[in-house]
């Protein structure tokens, strides 16, 4: 009984000991991170969850070709690396939607000075189940889907099944895109800044979880951007008004402008990049980085 | 000397659980109320809109309320009958070798990672429950209730298992005595005389269901209606907070109404535990000889 009171202290004592070696090692490797401002050689990429993947494909090329830097990535919403970059927390700030206004009010005001590089871009598929006889929909269809005035895929020419819609929640760029680009219609004769998601619309927490409901689920809808679109999944062609043609999404019909909902794919810096952070953007914008974007299934900017 | 230094060490520990949980009280105070000069109380608590990131953004948080009182009352209702039916079977019925297995397994099921729980939930119980219910969508109130309950569960059988066994054998022997069977024993003696001891155990169990944020903003669906049944997607207050926070900017209003949301789901989580250690303290002075 005694010796295995014995043991059971130096077994806390030893997990002790590592905890505490652990934080120190952790702290060390972060103490040169710092936020990135272009004089250290290595720096973090937060942000949007659409380009994530793709900044962790560049970030492994040219830390290949540069092995003295070190690059994080990670990609937890536009809205989260955009306030990252505002705190000053992180080098570059990944975002698939534009800055707002406020939020350059808020970096201002915080000393940070946002400049914007588009690094790509993104055509956002619309997604059905396999099963759905529903190919193709207009923008101001979608948009009555999603603000709520059609539920029953019936009145789109479907079964009589009601309609569940999906989407991305508040945190994600694309939440905000598809918004102003679909529900609201921008640039359409009909455009309506008033309209909103409706409140039948389910927010998703990721990009995979609404495919997967997708794939399980033929009353669904959902838009992930191309990249994600699986086999599991049927992408609609999208016509930008009733009597326009109707468009697959595809990386060519998306470079060439005919795909209606294509969105460029940012990075946000403080001030102009110097140093390290921009000897990194120039080799996503070379043609062997744009050479990536299309690997990984999005949209070389022209 | 030593017993000093001690002793020292250990009040300066309870302190410190004091100072943090007001320094958290303070914080969730500083950065929730202000948000109350933009939208009053009646209409925060009450309103129906949920459009933090429009202009001008709206903040009502009565779906998300309802949300919560569903699907906790979902986890409750199939959490509580399971629950007791297993501490009884364990303090009355089963041989002690039975006892000493299926306990620590139970107490397991509380070690599991609330994402994992959100996966199976996500993977295996939602299209069940799809199909089982034909509901439009498997990820609603129904799904994150039943995970939950699962979650719950290990903390009622626990406590209400504890309580029955501390009812004096005398009361069992007694029962028995006057010819009483099993069932009559558990039905009769053992649950009424343990009766705030489960009180409390559901409390508790309650408790946990209200905070867990994971698993229901994984398969609770998300929507922001105000859910009128159970078989609806849905947004708990929990999920409402960890789906709003990463986009907002510090400060500003939508920070500031999650921060609201914090603190009103600290004062439900505050009353149940209250609640639940007045009846368990209750319990415990009964049986003291």
């Amino acid at each position: 009984m005694y010796s295995r009171i014995i043991t059971r202290k130096w077994l806390t004592l030893a997990i002790a000991a590592l905890f505490v070696t652990a934080v120190v090692l952790a702290g060390c490797g972060a103490t040169p991170n710092g936020n990135g401002n272009g004089d250290t050689l290595s720096f973090s990429i937060t942000g949007s969850n659409t380009v994530q993947p793709l900044s962790v494909v560049w970030a492994e090329a040219f830390m290949n070709q540069r092995p003295e830097v070190s690059i994080a990535v990670s990609g937890p919403g536009s809205g989260v690396g955009i306030a990252a970059l505002i705190d000053g927390t992180t080098g570059i700030a990944q975002s698939s939607r534009l800055i707002r206004q406020s939020e350059i009010d808020q970096a201002q005001a915080n000393g940070i000075n946002p400049y914007q590089i588009t690094v790509a871009q993104d055509a956002l598929a619309v997604v059905v189940h396999p099963s759905n006889p529903v190919t193709e929909l207009t923008i101001a269809q979608l948009s009555a889907i999603y603000s709520g005035q059609i539920t029953n895929w019936q009145e789109l020419g479907g079964e009589d099944l009601p309609i569940v819609v999906l989407s991305r929640d508040t945190n994600s760029g694309t939440h905000v895109f598809f918004k102003e680009t679909i529900v609201q219609m921008r640039g359409l004769p009909t455009e309506d800044k008033s309209l909103e998601y409706g409140p039948n619309v389910l927010f998703l927490p990721s990009t995979s979880a609404g495919i997967n409901e997708t794939a399980g689920n033929p009353r669904a809808i959902f838009y992930p951007g191309l990249a994600y679109v699986t086999a599991d999944v049927q992408a609609l062609a999208i016509k930008r008004t009733a009597d326009g043609p109707d468009v697959l999404p595809s990386v060519e019909t998306a470079k060439d402008g005919t795909y209606p909902v294509v969105r460029p794919l940012l990075y946000y810096t403080n001030g102009a990049p110097t140093g390290v952070i921009k000897d990194f953007i120039d080799y996503c914008l070379s043609p062997a980085g744009q050479a990536k974007v299309l690997e990984v299934g999005y949209v070389p900017v022209q | 000397m030593g017993e000093r230094i001690i002793e020292g060490g250990i009040f300066l520990a309870s302190l410190l659980a004091i100072v943090v949980l007001l320094g958290i009280v303070a914080l969730l105070l500083r950065q929730g109320l202000p948000i109350f000069s933009y939208a009053p109380p009646w209409a925060f608590l009450f309103g129906t809109r949920w459009y933090p990131v429009s202009e001008p953004p709206t903040f009502g948080i009565a779906p998300f309320f309802v949300a919560t009182l569903w699907v906790t009352a979902v986890a409750t209702a199939v959490a509580v009958p399971v629950g007791v039916g297993c501490a009884a079977y364990l303090s009355e019925v089963a041989r002690p070798a039975i006892r000493e297995t299926v306990k620590p397994i139970i107490e397991l099921l509380a070690g599991l990672p609330s994402v994992v729980m959100g996966f199976i939930g996500l993977l295996i119980l939602s299209p069940l429950i799809q199909s089982m219910f034909n509901l439009n969508t498997g990820l609603s109130g129904l799904s994150a209730g039943i995970m939950l309950s699962l979650m719950s569960l290990p903390v009622i059988v626990t406590v209400s298992e504890d309580a029955m066994r501390a009812i004096p054998d005398d009361f069992r022997q007694a029962a028995y005595a006057l010819g009483a069977t099993k069932w009559e024993v558990v039905r009769y003696v053992a649950i009424p005389a343990a009766l705030s001891g489960i009180a409390a155990a559901i409390m508790l169990g309650i408790g946990r269901a209200i905070g867990e944020t994971m698993t229901v903003l994984m398969i609770a669906g998300g929507a922001l209606a105000v859910p009128v049944t159970p078989t609806v997607p849905m947004m708990p207050m929990t999920a409402a907070i960890a789906s709003g926070i990463g986009n907002a900017v510090r400060g500003g209003l939508q920070y500031q109404a999650l921060f609201a949301i914090g603190l009103l789901l600290f004062l439900m989580t505050l009353a149940v535990n209250l609640v639940a250690d007045t009846v368990l303290e209750r319990q415990k002075r009964k049986f003291q000889r």
